[in-house]
């Protein structure tokens, strides 16, 4: 039992890695936009260094989510207009072992990667490298939670013709707490404070979005699918 | 007919935007049977179909459904992907070996074509791969929905083979089509019209 659950996800794993390797548009256009908006608002202030450094923990909380939820549009689509979704919910036993297999890959290129462009954003808004280092650690643990919740929007609004808004309006009050931690832990760590508290509250919220989220999605994605 | 039978309904009755689709509608499917739904455009086949394999609940009645496959209209493949990738996708979230992939691709003559992107292939070669799964995922019942659409003659024979070979292995079929199926369908449903 154990070994097929491993191999439900696996394969769904290698499915997703393969389309995006196929095309990769669809996770270069949310973190383009991610480095983007960071870029215009460096600009924007017209450098003053000073300033940027107050907003720049906020600035680039914000454009994570954004551009998180400019990714969730295509997670569920192209598998709903195919038919290989219905095909999926029919014929995976369980079903949210290869919902949690898209997921993950969902957070690989989206949380993952916007960490990793962390430093280079940090530059743009002199954070110091303090403040970097904790909003890496901050961006790791929460962006696993915007990947899972985001997925529940996603599935709900799979089956719509323009989804997109609705999605911000579903998601986004639901990415609030993981914001108010994350961005309090960067302004923590700017004044030399212990940020172990809201690390641990974006640990439990991953957990709990964990936890809970894979469920939700499914059951979300049975209703979407209904409707066709 | 001692084997209780692999489809089973009772009394359907659908609704949809206020129009009556069917109702009081019985049949059963039992094994090496092999059931066409024929019926005109909108008469309620797809979402028949949909109802019994679990896609569609706003049906009234009793349905009991062996293990089954469902392929609809969609061929259910991803098309930035290859049918043998597909193919792998559907053993690996079903638990079935990757073993039989070759075999079946080749059963439904992709031979050659198992390693282009299915965007690449024609319309009736989708449609084959789409078919294929039916193979590699052996499930007793398989609920079709229009399998013959966009194949060609050649196509339109293996099918025939296919439903065959599945009916004399003890399987059913139950298969929305416009184009009457022939000698193999051991009987017909007529939705609509009237």
């Amino acid at each position: 039992m154990r070994s097929a659950i491993a191999g439900q996800v696996i394969s769904q794993v290698v499915r997703e890695w393969r389309t995006i390797a196929r095309a990769p548009i669809d996770v270069a256009n949310p973190l383009m936009f991610f480095f983007l908006g960071i870029s215009l608002f460096a600009i924007g202030t017209g450098g003053e260094r000073e300033g940027l450094a107050e907003i720049g923990p906020a600035v680039i909380w914000v454009l994570v989510l954004l551009a998180n939820l400019l990714s969730l549009d295509t997670l569920f689509k192209r598998d709903h207009a195919d038919g290989t979704l219905e095909q999926l919910l029919l014929l995976a036993q369980p079903v949210f072992v290869p919902v949690l297999g898209k997921v993950i890959v969902h957070w690989c290129f989206t949380g993952v990667m916007m960490t990793l462009l962390t430093p280079l954003s940090a530059l743009v808004m002199n954070l110091t490298l303090d403040q970097t280092w904790i909003l890496m650690l901050t961006l790791i643990l929460g962006t696993p939670s915007l990947s899972l919740i985001g997925a529940i929007g996603a599935a709900l609004t799979v089956g719509l013709r323009s989804g997109g808004v609705l999605l911000a309006l579903v998601v986004l009050p639901l990415y609030l707490p993981v914001l108010i931690f994350g961005v309090s832990a960067a302004y923590l760590a700017g004044d030399g404070l212990a940020v172990t508290a809201q690390l641990y509250w974006l640990g439990a919220i991953a957990v709990l979005a964990l936890t809970l989220a894979p469920f939700a999605v499914t059951q979300a994605l049975a209703i979407s699918v209904e409707q066709t | 007919m001692s084997t209780p039978p692999l489809l089973s309904a009772n009394k359907l009755r659908c609704e949809r935007d206020m129009r009556v689709l069917f109702k009081d509608l019985s049949f059963s499917v039992g094994a090496g049977e092999c059931v066409e739904l024929l019926g005109p455009n909108g008469s309620g086949k797809s979402t028949l179909l949909r109802a019994l394999a679990g896609l569609y609940p706003d049906v009234e009645g009793e349905v009991s459904v062996a293990a089954s496959m469902y392929v609809g209209h969609r061929n259910g493949l991803n098309v930035l992907l290859t049918p043998r990738e597909n193919l792998q996708w559907y053993a690996g979230i079903t638990g079935v070996g990757v073993t039989g992939i070759d075999a079946v691709l080749q059963r439904v003559g992709l031979y050659g074509f198992e390693d282009s992107a299915c965007q690449r292939l024609s319309q009736g070669q989708q449609r084959r791969a789409g078919l294929a799964v039916l193979l590699l995922v052996d499930r007793p019942l398989w609920l079709l929905d229009e399998p013959l659409n966009a194949l060609d003659t050649q196509g339109q024979a293996l099918i025939n083979d296919l439903l065959n070979e599945h009916c004399a292995a003890n399987g059913a079929v139950f298969c929305a089509t416009h184009q009457p199926l022939g000698e193999i369908a051991t009987r017909s449903i007529v939705l609509g019209g009237g």
